[in-house]
């Protein structure tokens, strides 16, 4: 089974690490930096992204995360994780871990007032997909690698690159594992593709 | 399909991405400003803090817009602010300014002795203190879309939070396990809506976030909180009441991260200079309780 870490620094964790066992794979709460080693993939969670920051830059763990994405295991971000991955996060001077090429805006929706929900359609994933975007970021402009897998009112809303997973809305709100499962796909295939290499 | 705004998911779900993290209560920009550096979830814009609005008496009421307004321009971390409960006007001009959640808070001075808010109506999620089951379903039956602790606010002192962390999780662990035909009863007991006592048993837990408040001084006490089962720390007058609000704040965020972890909480508690100073609970009149404030 492989072994899909949930950044546990902030934010909706319990909700990650209940798809990841619904969709068969081992799922690990990770708070420290030693944990990144015996990973197959991580799952960057929704939460508040300038606390996670505060907190990865605090314990050495940003060196560890980038390590992570330059051997090409997978991470997902949703929402504030999203913001994680971005190389670039509008009226920010520096990105996050900034490992997948994305421009980012935050709070792109509006305030918590304006939070809404509503089905979409996924690239590659189905149909009524139930999209829960909470003070939603959006991906204004994406490199050449870049896949689309959702747009909605004409804002890219979930995308891939390569190893990396992104989406502006909270999938773990919902009891449909469908990206989840897409996700898992990718790990399992990039442990697949490590163990072929000689 | 049209997007739908004011879900109880929606809601509910805002409060799930605080989870882990440590709301503070501040009075202007720059101190909104230092806890968003400190690694805050969210702040609380209040007048004045409870600790001095225990020391000034008289009512307490909505903080004035214009600091609302001054700290939300000031951060990008969401931004919480209170109504007194029952104040309908208070809770639509918080809402009309577009702050992110409210708190109908028992440390501001009652509006409506009976009746809390149908917060049920409102686009924007609230948050509301219990002391037990009882309350905490009363409240989440109107709509809360959040829990915390009552605690006793403003006195520095914890014990009244985990006497309410202990008693709900003890009073959902029972609901947990009664089988249906005890349900019915049990919700008499508790005055709580039966439907929510059905959810409760179902889920093993509560369906909506649950996060201490009220007491909360040292980096050790939100610890002690997210020990107890707490799902996140407010954090009142402990931060800008001590002696270094920025190096204060940073280590509650950490411990509260790291709640087990204590070698590093011994390691982030050294000198972080005077706490607040504290009340002793019994020493409180009982017309200065505001934990005794709703129902």
């Amino acid at each position: 089974m492989v072994k899909i870490g949930v950044l546990a620094l902030q934010g909706a964790i319990r909700e990650h690490v209940g798809a990841i066992e619904a969709v068969g794979a081992d799922a690990i709460i990770v708070k420290r930096v030693e944990q990144l080693e015996e990973l197959d993939g991580l799952v960057l969670p929704g939460g508040e992204s300038t606390t996670m920051r505060r907190l990865i830059d605090r314990y050495g763990m940003m060196e560890a995360l980038r390590e992570f994405a330059a051997v090409g295991k997978p991470m997902f971000g949703t929402c504030a994780g999203l913001i994680l991955l971005a190389r670039e996060v509008i009226d920010q001077a520096t990105p996050h871990i900034g490992v997948m090429n994305v421009v980012v805006e935050r709070n792109s929706f509006g305030r918590q007032v304006d939070s809404f929900e509503m089905a979409l359609s996924l690239k590659n994933i189905g149909e009524n997909f139930p999209a829960v975007f909470i003070r939603a970021p959006h991906i204004v402009a994406a490199g050449p690698n870049v896949e689309v897998l959702a747009e909605h009112e004409g804002r890219i809303v979930l995308a891939r690159e390569g190893p990396f997973l992104g989406c502006s809305f909270h999938p773990e709100l919902t009891d449909d594992t469908r990206i989840m499962a897409y996700f898992v796909k990718m790990v399992r295939q990039s442990v697949l593709t490590t163990l072929a290499k000689p | 399909m049209t997007n739908q705004t004011g879900t109880d998911r929606v809601k509910r779900g805002m409060a799930e991405m605080q989870k882990g993290g440590v709301i503070m209560d501040v009075i202007n920009a720059e101190q909104a400003r230092i806890a968003e550096e400190a690694g805050a979830v969210a702040v609380m814009a209040l007048e004045r803090v409870p600790s001095d609005i225990r020391a000034a008496g008289g009512v307490a009421r909505m903080a004035d817009p214009r600091i609302v307004e001054e700290v939300m321009a000031a951060v990008s971390i969401p931004v919480m602010a209170k109504a007194r409960i029952g104040h309908i006007v208070e809770a639509r001009v918080l809402e009309a300014m577009g702050v992110d959640y409210i708190d109908e808070s028992e440390v501001l001075t009652p509006a409506d002795e009976e009746y809390h808010l149908l917060k049920s109506n409102y686009k924007v999620p609230f948050v509301c203190g219990c002391r037990d089951l009882g309350e905490a379903a009363r409240r989440i039956g109107e709509g809360a879309a959040m829990l915390r602790t009552k605690g006793e606010p403003g006195t520095g002192n914890i014990v009244e939070a985990v006497r309410h962390m202990r008693q709900v999780n003890a009073q959902v662990r029972k609901v947990t396990n009664m089988t249906p035909d005890e349900l019915m009863t049990e919700a008499k007991i508790l005055g709580a809506p039966y439907e929510l006592l059905l959810e409760i048993n179902r889920l093993g837990r509560l369906p909506v976030v649950n996060f201490a408040a009220g007491g909360v001084a040292t980096p050790a006490d939100a610890a002690l909180m997210m020990e107890l089962g707490a799902d996140g720390v407010f954090v009142g007058s402990g931060i800008f009441k001590s002696e270094n609000p920025a190096k204060f704040a940073k280590a509650i965020v950490e411990a509260t991260t790291h709640y087990q972890d204590y070698k590093l909480i011994a390691e982030i508690s050294k000198e972080l200079g005077i706490p607040m100073k504290g009340i002793e609970i019994s020493r409180l009149n009982p017309q200065d309780r505001m934990q005794d404030r709703g129902w």
